[in-house]
């Protein structure tokens, strides 16, 4: 084995490939030629790493030096200074936007602090095209622990040890799931990986594909092993062309060793991946939906029961779960349930990702231990609010969840108490809002994505969402009357009631968390014509009003 | 099966295992309301207009598709409920032309019926609508989407029943629309125009191509003469517009009706449905007789033909190549009737009144010519006949029975029982026995080729011949039998097929509702219709004989060809003329 002196890891997420990292790269290659480093230096890609706002980035190990936004031109500075001189290149250093200091070492980014990967655990440090890098962070090291030595039934008892519940957005337990599956009758059964992620801003599963494909792999074969299944389908979006690439290209590698396919580890037991590329829509993200574009059909969710844990891909039992769920299985395995169980609070076990936006310092994807604080993750980790603003809310859940108000800052990040403030873990999304930020505006923009997205098939969902978004159109464009606001509550409880699906029952959700947070502000809107934000185009009298010291109109 | 008890408003009720709520509610009684929802075919959950109180559900669920549990507890009744229904109404409405009075299903269409019942006053929500063009290319179908509240029946039926998908949802969300494609029109598709999704359309979204002005426009026409022929089963349908129960034999009204309505003839397709056994029957026996190719699959039903043009193109040699009673008889009346009355077949005006909206595409295809004139002019489906004999305000129920004009009015129960799934395929059987034999039979009724199972069989012996026959109705399972023929497994020497369910009684043309129980009681009209007649076999047709005699000379001869039989045309998916 050749040892090197040392490594320079380039991110090569999605976002950091659309800002150029792939042009740094071969600069810096080409520097390490110039220089004659090739035998003393290696360059790798790795998955994000998380910090997409920096990017490109490029870590230098064994320090861990951390360099932001690397320009093409920056590249020759890192080959000539730090790698040949052994010299750190300050002015491509992290700086702390409130405290002005820089940052040497990407351990002490203030962003990584509190947190704890364990779904996230490979991305970013590892390269995602070469297994051998996996299986040297104990990869596979749980498919081969469940194939020599556990039963089904155990892998299943430690997986509902663990208390992991589905990272989708449902938050069903997983090991339940898992169990409904494996006690389902019929002899063929699948195993499908949920990489629809559809919620705007999120891309932890994109994330893991693109970074760690092979622990999604892994756990699916897992998976199969516990609940009797031998084929998986791992259906991704085609908006997500590099996790498609990296996933076909982890699955012909596992193939390779012998960790798919058939007579896996010689133990017997077969277990075969495929991709399935769907179109983009919002809605396959929902089971049944997914299930039917599986199978060829209009990705429209169907009424449940039958579950897919009985009745699912071509009507045999399937257990469907997300992808950062999956990823979190391999650890879990190998370092027992009771080990994930010890994080978290009672009822909301482990990590969670959550993928940071809006009008806060750090954004990003985060993993938190599950009933970490609220102002914790925005603050410590997220850096604050941008510009110094006020902070008026965080918005959980995305285009179907509802708002966190500043008064609920300290809120415990979990499932219950989430749901307790008329809002939702769902698939991880937290946009931060400050006070520039119009509330009706925002949840007009959402109510628009689900209208937008949904797949037209109950009426609640094709008609109600249309008749929501025309009222709040109407008001942010002065015309709101009188009635307004009832209309849209009993819209809102009509909704939530009768749609046929999850999606089409959670489209009222940002409404309805308007109308508990911001009632003055909507009422401000319909009755008064004047949007507080001054972002509704036709409710102020000048956009300085805001902005400038002093409310100059 | 086992059985699961549940409380129902209160009531207890025991049903099997896998009953849905709305099946288990209609045994205390409740009929929940429905708009989307078709026993077996569509049970989708899409409208919401069903939703009930389940006790220990975070949400309504909606009863057609929700499954009776032990212990269940439901309440179909209940404020949230009827609130509920109340504001998918609303909102259906809120997205649907307000155009009721002219509206061709004005005062038989259940979105209507419910929003009477709910005594919905206002619509509280108003907004955009999706407009879409009118789909007006097919001859025999019109797509209103503009009406279409998206239960998607119509999609399900096609694809589930007919397994031909010519249309299904298109686009998404709002925009949903259901089309042959994105951007197709039905004529481009490869839709057989069966109509059963008119059938079972609950509003006016899809409805029969209205072509009774250009019938009133000839017979206000003193220069036309105009005959009209009426299909076997129309007469067990028509009633039911004017409020008969279904399957009342009303033969003798409805003749006197049309006569009424000014045709310079009534006469029936039961005589061509004669004439067809004659041929087809003969064609039969020369297959088999001569090693042609077997099984021979009757050519009555014009969406059938459609179909196998479509998606069995390489098995048409097995279709018999007469035409079907409509163009037999479209053929006869302006040659031999024409010739036989001295009219000028230029001047006669010759309308059918078929069960059927396929009927329609078939008189215009370009090859129904032999007479040198288009052979049928207008095929008008049971409905547009029932609104004709409204407009002219006829007292159908009251009239004296009135008999069919000679000669081609002239039939046997044989004709008669075409309407129904099997009919074809017993007459020829009843005509086919006795040619063969010289024997009498002892009894004419083939009772195994009757009846609503999908697939029939029966073997008969026919003098040193064992005959195996087989019977298909409505195109699923017209599949099922050539998927077998494609595979070598179907070693039958004569198939009878009928595109829609229940054979025409049960055709695109029929008044709505068309259901399964309705069907029924068609088939039962269909033979009781067969049972009164004093001549039940095709070849004892007085009329029939008298006109090989005189024109045709012989089954199978020179003029038959020339006039009686046709080709077909291989179509690929999509549709040439």
């Amino acid at each position: 084995m050749h040892y090197y002196r040392a490594h320079v890891l380039v991110c090569a997420g999605s976002v950091c490939v659309t800002s150029g990292c792939r042009a740094v790269k071969e600069a810096i290659l080409e520097g390490i030629t110039r220089h004659q480093l090739e035998e003393e230096i290696k360059v790798v890609e790795t998955g994000c790493m998380g910090f997409c706002e920096l990017g490109p980035l490029v870590v230098v190990y064994p320090e861990g030096v951390m360099y932001c936004r690397v320009k093409v031109e920056d590249a020759a500075v890192i080959v000539n200074e730090h790698l040949l001189k052994g010299r750190i290149v300050k002015h491509l250093l992290y700086q702390d936007p409130n405290t002005r200091k820089t940052v040497t070492l990407m351990k002490d980014l203030p962003f990584l602090s509190k947190q704890t990967k364990v779904a996230m655990r490979n991305a970013g440090l590892i390269n995602p095209e070469d297994i051998e890098e996996y299986i040297a962070g104990e990869g596979y090291l749980a498919l081969a622990k469940v194939l020599s030595s556990m039963s089904p039934e155990e892998v299943i008892i430690e997986m509902k040890k663990s208390g992991l519940r589905g990272r989708g957005g449902a938050g069903f337990l997983t090991g339940l799931k898992w169990e409904f599956t494996a006690k389902a009758r019929g002899t063929q059964k699948y195993v499908v990986c949920n990489g629809d992620e559809g919620v705007p801003g999120v891309f932890m599963d994109r994330s893991i594909l693109e970074g760690d494909p092979h622990s999604v792999i892994e756990a699916m074969a897992i998976a199969g092993y516990a609940v009797g299944a031998d084929q998986g389908y791992i259906y991704v979006r085609a908006e997500y062309p590099l996790a498609v690439e990296k996933l076909r290209h982890a699955i012909n590698q596992a193939c390779e060793f012998g960790l798919l396919g058939e007579n896996i580890l010689g133990t017997g037991f077969n277990f075969e991946v495929n991709i399935r590329v769907g179109a983009g829509a919002f809605v396959c993200g929902e089971e049944t939906a997914l299930l039917a574009s599986i199978e060829g059909r209009r990705g429209e969710p169907r009424p449940r029961p039958p579950f897919p844990a009985n009745e699912g891909l071509w009507g045999k039992p399937t257990l469907i779960n997300n992808v950062e769920t999956l990823s979190s299985v391999p650890p879990i395995i190998l370092k027992g349930g009771a080990w994930y169980a010890s994080m978290g609070t009672e009822k909301s076990k482990g990590t969670k990702v959550f993928a940071l936006t809006g009008k806060v310092n750090n954004t990003g994807l985060i993993e938190v231990p599950m009933g970490i604080p609220l102002k914790e993750i925005i603050f410590d980790i997220g850096g604050g609010i941008l510009n110094n603003k006020k902070l008026k809310a965080v918005l959980a859940g995305g285009p179907v969840g509802g708002f966190i108000p500043a008064e609920h800052l300290n809120v415990s990040m979990d499932y219950e108490s989430l749901a307790a403030l008329g809002t939702l873990i769902g698939s991880g999304s937290l946009t931060v809002i400050d006070e520039d930020t119009c509330v009706v505006d925002l949840v007009k923009f959402f109510v628009e994505f689900c209208h937008e997205e949904s797949c037209g098939k109950c009426t609640p969902c094709r008609i109600g969402t249309k008749r929501m978004l025309e009222i709040l159109e109407r008001i942010t464009r002065g015309e709101g009357k009188d009635g307004d606001i009832e209309a849209l509550e009993v819209l809102c409880d009509y909704i939530k009631n009768t749609a046929l699906c999850g999606l089409g029952q959670s489209a009222p959700n940002p409404v309805l968390s308007m109308l508990r947070y911001f009632r003055p502000e909507l009422e401000a809107h319909v009755r008064d014509k004047h949007c507080p934000a001054s972002v509704c185009a036709f409710l102020f009298d000048s956009p300085c009003q805001n902005t400038a010291e002093g409310g100059v109109r | 099966m086992p059985m699961v008890t549940l409380t129902i408003d209160g009531k207890e009720v025991q049903v099997e295992q896998g009953t849905t709520v709305l099946e288990a509610a209609k045994k205390v009684n409740i009929n929940i309301p429905t708009l989307c929802y078709l026993k077996d075919i569509n049970v989708v959950g899409a409208c919401r207009i069903c939703v009930v109180e389940v006790k220990g559900a975070r949400t309504l669920q909606a009863a057609c598709v929700t499954p009776a549990a032990e212990n269940m507890v439901v309440l179909t009744n209940t404020p949230a409920v009827r609130a509920s229904r109340r504001m998918t109404l609303e909102l259906i409405l809120s997205n649907h032309p307000f155009e009721c009075p002219t509206c061709v299903r004005n005062k038989n269409c259940e979105l209507q019926s419910l929003a009477e019942a709910f005594g919905i006053r206002e619509v509280r929500y108003s907004g955009a609508n999706p407009v879409h063009v009118m789909d007006d290319s097919s001859v025999s179908i019109i797509r209103d989407p503009d009406k279409c509240i998206l239960c998607r029946r119509c999609a399900s039926v096609c694809e589930k029943v007919q397994t031909v998908s010519a249309i299904g949802p298109q686009g998404r969300g709002f925009d949903t629309v259901i089309a042959p494609g994105v951007d197709m029109v039905l004529a481009e598709s490869n839709c057989v125009n069966c109509g059963q999704c008119v059938l079972v359309c609950p509003t006016g979204a899809i409805y029969e191509r209205d072509q009774t002005e250009e019938v009133w426009a000839a017979l206000a026409d003193p220069q036309k003469h105009v005959v009209v022929q009426t299909a076997p089963s129309v007469r067990v349908a028509i009633g039911e517009m004017f409020g008969m129960e279904p399957g009342s034999v009303a033969t003798g009204q409805m003749v006197a009706a049309i006569r009424k309505l000014g045709f310079d003839k009534v006469f029936d397709t039961d005589f061509a449905a004669d004439l067809t056994i004659m041929e087809e029957g003969s064609e039969l026996l020369e297959r088999i007789n001569n090693g042609g190719i077997l099984p021979q699959i009757t050519s009555c039903s014009p969406g059938w033909v459609k179909f196998i043009e479509h998606f069995y193109p390489t098995l048409l040699p097995h279709v018999s190549t007469c035409k079907s009673p409509q163009q037999m008889f479209g053929a006869l009346a302006k040659t031999f009737y024409a010739e036989k009355a001295g009219v000028d077949p230029a001047d006669i005006f010759s309308v059918s009144i078929m069960p059927c909206t396929a009927k329609k595409f078939e008189a215009q295809r370009p090859e129904m010519n032999a007479s040198g004139y288009q052979d049928v002019d207008v095929a008008l489906t049971t409905r547009e006949l029932g609104r004709m004999l409204k407009q002219a305000g006829i007292d159908f129920n009251e009239l004296p029975e009135e008999n069919y004009d000679d000669p081609l009015g002239v039939s046997t129960g044989a004709a008669v029982i075409f309407g129904a799934t099997g009919g074809v395929m017993e007459a020829a059987l009843r005509t086919v026995y006795e040619i063969v034999t010289g024997n009498t039979l002892a009894s004419v009724d083939f009772v195994d080729v009757r009846g609503m199972e999908g697939v029939k069989e029966a073997t008969v012996k026919v003098g040193d011949l064992d005959v195996k026959v087989a019977v298909a109705h409505g195109l699923g399972n017209a599949r099922k039998l050539l998927d077998a023929l494609q595979a070598g497994e179907a070693n039958y020497h004569f198939i009878e097929i009928m595109c829609c369910p229940g054979g025409c009684i049960g055709g695109g043309g029929q008044p709505i509702p068309t259901n399964y129980e309705i069907r029924q009681k068609r088939i039962d009209g269909i033979y009781t219709a067969d049972e009164a007649m004093v001549l039940r076999k095709s070849h004892e047709n007085p009329a029939i004989q008298q006109l090989y005699k005189e024109y045709l000379e012989k089954p199978l001869g020179h003029k038959s060809h020339q006039l009686l039989h046709t080709k077909y045309t291989s179509r690929g998916q999509s549709n040439q003329l």
